[in-house]
């Protein structure tokens, strides 16, 4: 469900992934900071460069280059030390400060799987900004691509993520 | 995994599915619960048996329809791991907010309005 307009962010302190629709993935977050603020996080290179890769997760932003203007370029190279780097590129095809940016995104190690879109919206309430962000997939490798951009092995695996699916499904038994 | 995806992007197989979680079903018990007819419900356990969602049990005469929990584990799996990568680089953001949000607040001064 997509919330937030009334104003409440309190659920989306934590982080909240849905699947929206076919390849489609819907994440939503609040972060205690103006919209202009988590927009210029989320655009300026030097300030990319602080967040994007944290050391838990155990990559390295080698290169960071965004331009967020219409047409302009984004590229960020990463990777685990020793291994070979991965990179996200793309294309900023809407950009309006604090309130709207919408890119492509093409996972370069795969670049015959095809474009992706991102659509992220930031909305300031009460000193909180929602992120609401849909990611659209164009394909599984890209998705295992995102999943490259940083994660351990093995973090975690419980039951509760299937049991919470099949409440989704609406599990009878 | 987007296979997954794809199949339960439909609105009518996302129903078949929440359907046959509570347990093995005919076609016929599809069609009429869901008021779909027969060749509309085939064509969607055609399409949920090539995700892998539904497997196919031969009983008697009849052909029962059975949920494959394994595509949804692996979904809801992947789901949550990204869910958890996404969660590790906010935080990280929200450390950097704070402090540019603290700075702001100090060049701004007395001349800050709220």
């Amino acid at each position: 469900m997509v919330a937030g307009k009334d104003g409440d962010f309190s659920r989306f302190a934590k982080t909240q992934v849905e699947r929206v629709s076919d390849r489609e993935l819907l994440i939503q977050r609040s972060f205690r900071a103006s919209a202009k603020t988590v927009f210029r996080a989320m655009t300026e290179p030097a300030l990319l460069r602080r967040w994007w890769a944290p050391k838990l997760l155990g990559v390295v932003l080698f290169e960071c280059e965004s331009d967020a203007r219409v047409g302009g370029r984004y590229r960020y190279v990463f990777g685990r030390p020793g291994e070979p780097p991965l990179a996200f590129s793309g294309t900023y095809t809407e950009v309006v400060p604090g309130t709207r940016l919408v890119y492509t995104q093409i996972f370069e190690p795969m670049p015959h799987a095809g474009e992706g879109l991102i659509t992220a919206e930031f909305t300031e309430s009460g000193g909180l900004t929602l992120l609401t962000q849909r990611e659209r997939y164009p394909a599984k490798e890209v998705l295992d691509g995102a999943l490259a951009s940083g994660m351990e092995r093995g973090m975690r695996e419980t039951l509760e993520q299937l049991e919470a699916l099949l409440a989704e499904v609406g599990d009878a038994a | 995994m987007v296979e997954t995806f794809a199949a339960l992007g439909q609105r009518n197989r996302f129903r078949i599915v929440e359907f046959l979680a509570a347990g093995p079903r005919t076609v016929n018990e599809i069609g009429e619960k869901l008021s779909l007819n027969q060749p509309q419900v085939s064509k969607h356990l055609g399409a949920l048996k090539k995700a892998g969602l539904v497997q196919v049990e031969p009983r008697a005469q009849q052909r029962i329809y059975a949920l494959r929990p394994e595509p949804l584990r692996e979904m809801s799996a992947w789901l949550e791991k990204y869910r958890d990568l996404l969660e590790a680089r906010f935080e990280s953001l929200d450390e950097l907010l704070e402090e540019l949000e603290s700075k702001k607040e100090r060049s701004n001064g007395r001349r800050k309005r709220r």
